[in-house]
């Protein structure tokens, strides 16, 4: 009787619910199958995902999602497609822009060569990416906060760090402010807000998201974490890991992708199956994305000015990928005719080269004289040239620094080792190259 | 009648004294917790070792309002309960949970520390901080150095419950304070009780170097002390003597400290044999001082600890004894250790350095 009475009251009450209203849309089949058999169970309510029924299997294909399209604002002639993007920067702002993407280049190839020549140890360019530096770094402040991989260097030079510094990082002389300690490439700067580089991939990535959550707590805020990370760093756990947390922790961060189709020899097709990086942001972890050309500096200034005032406003990350292509070698370590042929790159390194293209832009408006980048070329030459001379005859740091920095203070075994060196070296003095190092 | 005739004299008229102990008994622990007591003024109050963190953790987020605590499930108060009731007091952007993944907490921790703001991370457990290994290791053990001290993390402190807990198996007990020793730049610490504890985690969180500590988690719970109510710290790179004796020194840190303050007592009542029981607390930097002066006292010394015998820590306090007090030593560094499987389930009772073996080894030494 009461198991009677039971049914009859699930039936009226399943029946009242047959008018409930669907929550989400649903595909016409699934909404015909979903009332022949269901109408009147409501819904689970699973925690984990906010979706609707279907009822009949469908696998999701990538193809589903259209690849997330390129924001470009200047075409290859160097004419901006459409007007209401052009960013209208003044003269003496592009001109800064050209010059510096020029010094970064015209750097870039002496440092190489002198690297060939064994100055220096070990050497990385940034050809064809000079655009998504520059660019990204000209629509930040001073006070936003750099995480960067280390092919970013053109960040550096838009802020102001000095050829001098530069190339004395380079030499690890004593006026390396990171005295010596790291190989080449690896800068540093906190008056300029530029964290040091360290040479292990996408550790940095959950770092800048670290950050940016401790700047948000800052009452009144105003400056945000841009991450400068590769497509192939973009594999490592550490880049799941900061999409991850800077989605669910709510961090003002841009997580700036440079997309430059291969690390090292692994061409980016070896590198992941999906839309690129940009297409894990939207979907996959809650990140609004940005994808962009990399070798349109007024394309990731537009696109860096609108994700920072985002990652600002709303206190949350921004995915930004930049398309470009790696012009020169991994490093001074790698031929990369080894694996791509020379005919690819010497389009990129032409036609779509982001210096290149600046200067038709500057040619249409009239801004560009060929005589002065000449003049600017020669004479950025004439000091890197000079600093080098002047760099390698610097003395490197006195050699009882390396036992520095490793603490905040030095602890007493570090102290008994470093006298233990000390007496060695005063009864082995020929045989240390000290005439190099401060005494 | 010299010392060492003594000793064994004694030793064989103890034998079926000795033997008695050896009954295992159902107990789930293998140690016997003995507390520090503290003298002074100050309020105490009773509290177990999640107590005494959950108090130094309200104190540093009082204080500091930088501070930030988090982890995986320390929002509802931590598996362990160690962070019960700070969210409800700090809030959700003081205390909350990060997405389960360790690389990302170190990350995310290292992160906070180069703003300057302070960062207390937990890793559940320390048999999963391997994932954050890369993170710990190459970039907050060498932030400071490869920046020439532009750039440091020193604000930061990780909490990571470890060791023995009498059915943990291999990924709920281990002690790895070996793999982190090897590496300049970090603190290393490990208390053996609530006082402890408190004491260290404040000091480390004010440390300005990246610091973890081991909270061996058996003693959340089993150990209960007088704590003082107020701030105040521990001094870190300092080693503990916990107990006076000229015949041989131990040396144990965290739950095995307890271990060896019973075979103290075992070795004085069934051998006559005075130890001196030091507690290390320090794994990096380390305390040379307070053990080579106990070594060349005693002249005889055994290191134990959970973690496997290859190339645990207590091989590189052999080798710094033997180098530091090779004239003063009358028998070899002895090592009593877990033997070099990983940490099995149901074996536990015969994995453990225990008292039974630790006891044997002071029979061992003074034989020599």
């Amino acid at each position: 009787m009461a198991l009677i009475q039971k049914s009859i009251k699930l039936s009226q009450v399943l029946g009242r619910r047959q008018n409930i209203k669907l929550l989400w849309p649903t595909t016409t089949s699934a909404k015909t199958h979903f009332q022949r058999s269901y109408t009147s169970v409501p819904s689970a309510q699973f925690p984990g995902a906010n979706a609707p029924f279907v009822n009949t299997l469908k696998l999701t294909q990538p193809e589903d999602f259209s690849p997330i399209p390129i924001y470009r604002v200047m075409n290859s002639d160097g004419y901006i497609i459409e007007e209401s993007q052009d960013p209208k920067l003044e003269k003496e702002v592009v001109e800064k822009m050209f010059r510096d993407m020029l010094l970064l280049n015209t750097m870039d190839k002496i440092l190489y060569e002198s690297q060939r020549q064994g100055r220096i140890s070990f050497y990385m360019t940034n050809f064809g990416e000079e655009a998504s530096h520059i660019g990204s770094a000209a629509a930040l402040e001073l006070r936003d906060i750099i995480y960067g991989q280390y092919r970013e260097a053109g960040v550096l030079v838009w802020r102001g760090f000095r050829i001098d510094q530069f190339i004395d990082q380079c030499y690890g002389n004593d006026d390396d402010m990171g005295r010596g300690k790291q190989m080449p490439v690896h800068y540093g700067s906190k008056e300029l807000n530029f964290v040091t580089i360290s040479s292990p991939l996408s550790t940095q990535m959950p770092q800048a998201v670290g950050a940016a959550y401790a700047l948000k707590r800052r009452p009144d805020n105003d400056a945000c974490v841009v991450c400068y990370f590769g497509e192939g760093a973009a594999s490592e756990g550490d880049a799941h890991a900061a999409f991850n947390f800077a989605a669910t922790l709510s961090c003002p961060v841009i997580l700036f992708c440079r997309n430059n189709g291969f690390a090292i020899s692994t061409p980016s097709r070896e590198q992941y199956r999906g839309d690129g990086i940009a297409g894990r942001g939207p979907a996959g972890y809650g990140i609004t994305t940005i994808r962009v050309d990399g070798t349109d500096v007024f394309a990731v200034y537009n696109a860096m000015k609108a994700a920072r005032e985002y990652v600002l406003r709303e206190n949350k990350p921004i995915l930004f990928e930049a398309l470009a292509y790696r012009v020169g070698h991994h490093s001074t370590s790698d031929d990369s005719t080894a694996y791509r042929p020379a005919e690819e790159i010497e389009v990129w390194n032409s036609v779509e080269h982001p210096i290149s293209k600046l200067k038709r832009y500057m040619v249409h408006k009239g801004w560009f004289n060929e005589e002065e980048e000449t003049e600017f070329i020669k004479n950025v030459r004439k000091q890197v040239l000079k600093q080098i001379s002047v760099s390698e005859k610097k003395l490197k740091p006195n050699w009882r620094e390396m036992f520095e920095d490793v603490y905040a203070e030095m602890p007493e075994h570090l102290l008994q080792q470093r006298k233990e060196l000390e007496q060695h070296i005063a009864d082995h003095k020929d045989a240390y190259p000290l005439k190099e190092f401060k005494q | 009648m010299n010392l060492s005739q003594h000793i064994l004299s004694g030793l064989k008229s103890n034998v079926s004294a000795i033997s008695k102990l050896q009954s295992w008994t159902s107990c789930r622990s293998h140690f016997t917790y003995f507390k520090t007591r503290v003298s002074g003024n100050g309020n105490l109050k009773k509290m177990n070792m999640f107590n005494a963190i959950n108090n130094a953790m309200d104190l540093a987020l009082q204080e500091d309002k930088t501070a930030l605590l988090f982890g995986e499930d320390v929002g509802f108060g931590g598996v362990f309960r160690c962070s019960v009731n700070l969210r409800d007091k700090y809030g959700n952007d003081r205390v909350f949970n990060t997405p389960l993944c360790e690389q990302g907490i170190a990350g995310f921790a290292i992160g906070v520390a180069n703003t300057g703001a302070t960062a207390i991370a937990e890793i559940q457990f320390a048999d999963y901080i391997f994932p954050s290994f890369d993170q710990i290791i190459n970039e907050a053990a060498k932030y400071r150095y490869r920046s020439g001290g532009l750039f440091d993390c020193g604000s930061l402190t990780f909490r990571v419950p470890c060791g023995a807990v009498g059915h943990g198996a291999l990924y709920h007990s281990q002690s790895p304070e070996g793999y982190f020793a090897h590496t300049p730049g970090l603190r290393v610490v490990i208390p053996r009780g609530p006082i402890k504890a408190k004491g260290l985690l404040l000091a480390c969180i004010k440390d300005h170097n990246p610091c973890i500590v081991f909270e061996p988690k058996t003693l959340y719970r089993a150990a209960v002390e007088e704590v003082p109510t107020n701030f105040y710290t521990s001094e870190l790179g300092k080693a503990d003597i916990l107990r006076k004796g000229n015949d041989l020194t131990l040396i144990g840190w965290g739950t095995q400290v307890h271990v060896l303050l019973e075979v103290a007592d075992l070795s004085k009542k069934h051998l006559g044999i005075e130890c001196e029981v030091i507690d290390l607390v320090s794994i990096l930097p380390w305390d040379r001082n307070t053990i080579c002066n106990s070594v060349r006292k005693t002249g005889r010394v055994i290191v134990a600890h959970e973690a496997p015998y290859t190339q645990g820590f207590g091989a590189e306090l052999a080798a710094c004894i033997q180098e530091t007090c090779f004239l003063q030593l009358e028998a070899p560094v002895k090592r009593v250790t877990g033997w070099d499987t990983p940490f099995p389930h149901v074996f536990e009772p015969f994995y453990l350095p225990d008292k039974h073996r630790c006891l044997a080894a002071v029979r061992e030494i003074f034989n020599y």
